[in-house]
């Protein structure tokens, strides 16, 4: 455990000497917060709904942060080093996954805060479960990215997997477009997206919209698939830049995906997700035409 | 009798189709330095990495400590330090902190400040890792490979591309382990690098020990011949320069006449005769004590850079 903390205190100090990391984790999203300001104009009730987003989107970027961070530290040889030292794998990962956490937190705190306060979010949301979803779905989509790291050989190949999975997650997941829009067929599938699960749960802690039993369904779907992902992650872990991974190895991506394949299929066929989605996002819509001034003729 | 600190019997490592390491066998006492020479490609990393647990062999022995280093896991790493053929570090980390980091996984750890000031790293503290020159962070390799105060050090090529004063300066901190009764096992082409530093030197060529003993047993094979490297204007064959007087060896290497004389300066007065008998000129001449690069010629027929 010593081993895991110092090894996190480390890479959040090298985070913080990094450029592209204050672009990307603090620019980016403010960024976003103002084009969520620009979009949401006098519609409040929508404003917990695209926070929910904001913070998936948030969230899920350590999918890619990482990954790209792992390959980076194996083809240059930093690895190498660090495998004379009595480290495991297990240190290694984790302490990935928790300085991204914890260098997510104050993102996370600056979009609920600019939320409430600058465009007037009708409350703080549900803080707890926020909280409880952004820890587990830190760590869930982090071990997903660490896989992606483990199965590429090079950053060429990692990214253009990540490109591939990542436009699945924030296309299809809800995190950017709100799944009822989709036909009936597309929802279904989109049950099967990890994404679906974080998005729906932090849209759903933030406008309050959910019992703790449904945002407790999320959080067991991110736990069991975090608990997956990483335990692929450690074995698949690899410390040498020649180290190749067979191309079997990339079954292991969807060998992590299985939880979420088996939440999708429980949904599909007994579960009440989509009517819930969809009902939350016309009770919003509705409030909103409510709301609109009367046209005069 | 103790045992070897390191034993290596009949190793064997091969990637594809290359057998990296062919039967390598030897073994370190406690509190000696001793040299892997060989050229590029003969092996000496790959034996290395295995000592270090880094790699697996295919076949053979390899003991360290009394340890397996492919099954002792993290405890066998407490034992060693090593500075790896080349180290990389994260270029934002600080050299201060790199040490820190770095002792902080070990249960027995020296002091930072100590370390920076025994390897001249102080003023370069607070220093990010991608400012440091090749000498520094070479330095840097080193004190990290003593931040656990290691039973055994390996170095692999530990002053490969640097210059020589920084070269030297490597080898005033080998000599001071050496010193302090600290077990080393180095790899290195540098024949210069095996007679300073080692107590006994292994001569590796093609995955196999060639030669063995302490350098001045084995510069004692090359029977005390003196090599002289002449360049001719034009070339001739080899066989004419065996016949000088005192010669007993000669070869020929990209252009260069490496010939060993057990008499040199009659050596010289015949080569220069028989040049002008023939019109040919001399170009460069270059005399030469007895050293490893002697014994390895003469056991394979090839210099230690080709």
């Amino acid at each position: 455990m010593n081993r895991t903390w110092t090894l996190t205190v480390m890479r959040m100090r090298l985070a913080m000497r990094n450029r592209a990391f204050f672009f990307f984790s603090l620019f980016m999203p403010l960024i976003f917060l103002i084009g969520a300001m620009i979009f949401i104009g006098n519609h409040r009730q929508w404003v917990g709904f695209v926070l929910g987003d904001m913070l998936t989107t948030t969230v899920m970027g350590s999918f890619w942060g990482l990954s790209v961070q792992l390959v980076t530290f194996r083809e240059q040889g930093i690895l190498r080093r660090f495998r004379l030292a009595p480290v495991g794998a297990g240190p290694m990962l984790a302490s990935s996954i928790l300085s991204n956490y914890f260098m997510a937190l104050p993102v996370v705190a600056f979009e609920i805060i600019v939320c409430r306060v600058f465009l007037h979010m009708q409350s703080w949301g549900n803080l707890w479960a926020i909280f409880l979803l952004i820890t587990i779905g830190s760590a869930t989509f982090s071990s997903l990215g660490l896989i992606v790291a483990s199965v590429t050989n090079t950053m060429q190949e990692t990214q253009m997997i990540n490109n591939l999975i990542w436009m699945g997650l924030i296309f299809l997941g809800g995190a950017t477009i709100p799944i009822t829009v989709f036909p009936a067929w597309l929802q279904r599938v989109s049950l099967f997206i990890p994404a679906q699960y974080l998005a729906t749960g932090l849209q759903s802690a933030a406008t309050k919209m959910a019992t703790y039993r449904e945002v407790g369904e999320d959080m067991a779907a991110l736990a069991i698939g975090l608990f997956v992902a990483f335990e692929v992650s450690r074995h698949l872990f690899r410390w040498e830049p020649e180290a190749k991974a067979p191309r079997s190895a990339k079954l292991w991506v969807l060998a992590a995906l299985v939880p979420f394949l088996l939440f999708g299929a429980w949904e599909n066929v007994w579960g009440t997700r989509l009517t819930r989605v969809n009902r939350n996002f016309q009770a919003l819509s509705r409030f909103s035409a409510n709301m609109r001034p009367p046209t005069h003729h | 009798m103790p045992e070897p600190i390191i034993q290596v019997g009949d190793l064997h490592k091969s990637y594809g189709t290359v057998k990296a390491v062919r039967g390598l066998s030897f073994a370190v006492e406690e509190g000696e330095v001793f040299g892997l020479l060989g050229p590029n490609g003969a092996g000496k990393t790959s034996a290395v990495e295995i000592l270090e647990g880094m790699r697996t062999p295919d076949s053979g022995v390899a003991r360290v400590c009394g340890l397996d280093p492919q099954k002792a896991g993290l405890a066998f790493k407490e034992k060693i330090g090593a500075v790896l053929q080349s180290t990389s570090l994260p270029d934002k980390i600080r050299v201060s902190e790199a040490i820190e980091l770095f002792a902080s996984f070990y249960r027995r750890r020296a002091n930072t400040n100590d370390l920076l000031e025994r390897f001249q790293l102080e003023e370069k503290r607070s220093a990010f890792y991608s400012h440091l020159s090749g000498g520094q962070k070479q330095r840097l390799a080193l004190a990290m490979a003593l931040v656990n105060n290691p039973e055994v050090v390996f170095l692999d090529e530990p002053t490969a591309g640097l210059d020589p004063q920084v070269r030297r300066e490597i080898y005033d901190i080998i000599e001071e382990l050496k010193r302090g009764k600290k077990t080393v096992l180095i790899t290195t082409h540098y024949i210069e690098e095996a007679e300073r530093l080692c107590d006994r030197v292994a001569i590796v060529d093609q995955g196999r020990v060639i030669a063995l003993g302490t350098p001045r047993e084995l510069k004692q094979r090359s029977a005390g011949t003196t090599r002289i490297e002449v360049r001719l204007a034009r070339a001739i064959t080899n066989g004419q320069l065996g016949r000088l007087d005192g010669v007993s060896d000669s070869r020929e290497f990209d252009g260069t006449y490496v010939l060993h004389s057990s008499r040199p300066p009659q050596t010289i007065v015949a080569l220069v005769k028989q040049l002008e008998a023939e019109g040919n000129e001399l170009q460069s001449l270059e005399m030469f004590s007895p050293s490893l690069e002697d014994v390895f010629i003469e056991l394979t027929g090839r210099r230690l850079r080709d």
